[in-house]
């Protein structure tokens, strides 16, 4: 490829896209995440985040957690003013370990699900979320 | 209290003991975030329903701590199991200290 002024650009604009995409988790959000876990180590395992590709509308996007065995479920989302969306406690008469709701997202970013399981340790599932409209009235 | 708060909650009107069934509740608040901006730039403050629980016959089925990233009219779907008749009872609880209820019989049949 021939150094020309059309062809540095590109590569310019290509090295900057590269540069801005590493995941990004706030200090805030990862308050939050130590505040639930105590610090303990999370893993993979069982739980699933039900949460849609492509949200339009950044404030009401529909998700779901579920788990076979987790007591308590928080759900943050990193990319928002504050990362912390809800926390599910499950008490006894539960009929299965799964909520949905819906919630607000700032922009795109991930969602994050982290579940505390009846044994104590925690797991966590990820997905991220295009948003077209962001939710917070910016 | 918030203006025009309303509850919703749909239950089945029976059930076979030890079924588990699925509940979905509603609540209109406007859930304002404390980030939003009025149009002279002043922050419009926080007041959001920040607990939500769902008891049956005095046992809880599920308890949900509501932060600001939570959608205007709070939506939850969820499970149930009903051992025996009775009532699921549904408290929200606002910022503001307001406590909204309502309750829904179940019959086994």
């Amino acid at each position: 490829m021939e150094l020309t002024r059309r062809n540095a650009m590109i590569a310019g604009a290509g090295a900057l896209f590269v540069a801005g995409l590493p995941i990004r988790v706030s200090a805030a959000g990862e308050d939050a995440i130590a505040a639930f876990t105590g610090g303990a180590d999370v893993g993979a395992g069982d739980i699933t985040l039900t949460a849609p590709e492509i949200a339009e509308n950044g404030n009401t996007v529909p998700i779901e957690v579920a788990s076979e065995t987790a007591a308590e479920i928080m759900v943050l989302a990193l990319g928002n003013p504050t990362p912390a969306v809800a926390t599910f406690k499950f008490g006894p008469l539960s009929g299965s370990r799964a909520a949905s709701t819906r919630i607000r997202l700032a922009g795109t970013q991930d969602v994050i699900a982290i579940a505390k399981l009846d044994d104590g340790s925690f797991v966590q599932a990820s997905s991220t979320v295009k948003v077209t409209i962001g939710g917070c009235g910016g | 209290m918030a203006k025009g708060v309303k509850p919703r909650v749909k239950v089945p009107k029976t059930a076979a003991a030890g079924d588990t069934i699925t509940i979905k509740t509603l609540i209109s608040h406007k859930m304002e975030s404390g980030q939003r901006k009025d149009d002279d730039g002043n922050v419009i403050p926080r007041s959001i329903i920040n607990r939500f629980t769902c008891d049956f016959n005095g046992e809880n089925v599920i308890d949900v701590t509501l932060e600001p990233a939570i959608s205007t009219n709070p939506y939850f779907e969820f499970e149930a199991k009903v051992p025996e008749a009775g009532e699921f009872k549904f408290t929200w609880y606002d910022d503001d200290g307001s406590v909204y209820d309502t309750a829904k019989k179940i019959a086994i049949g």
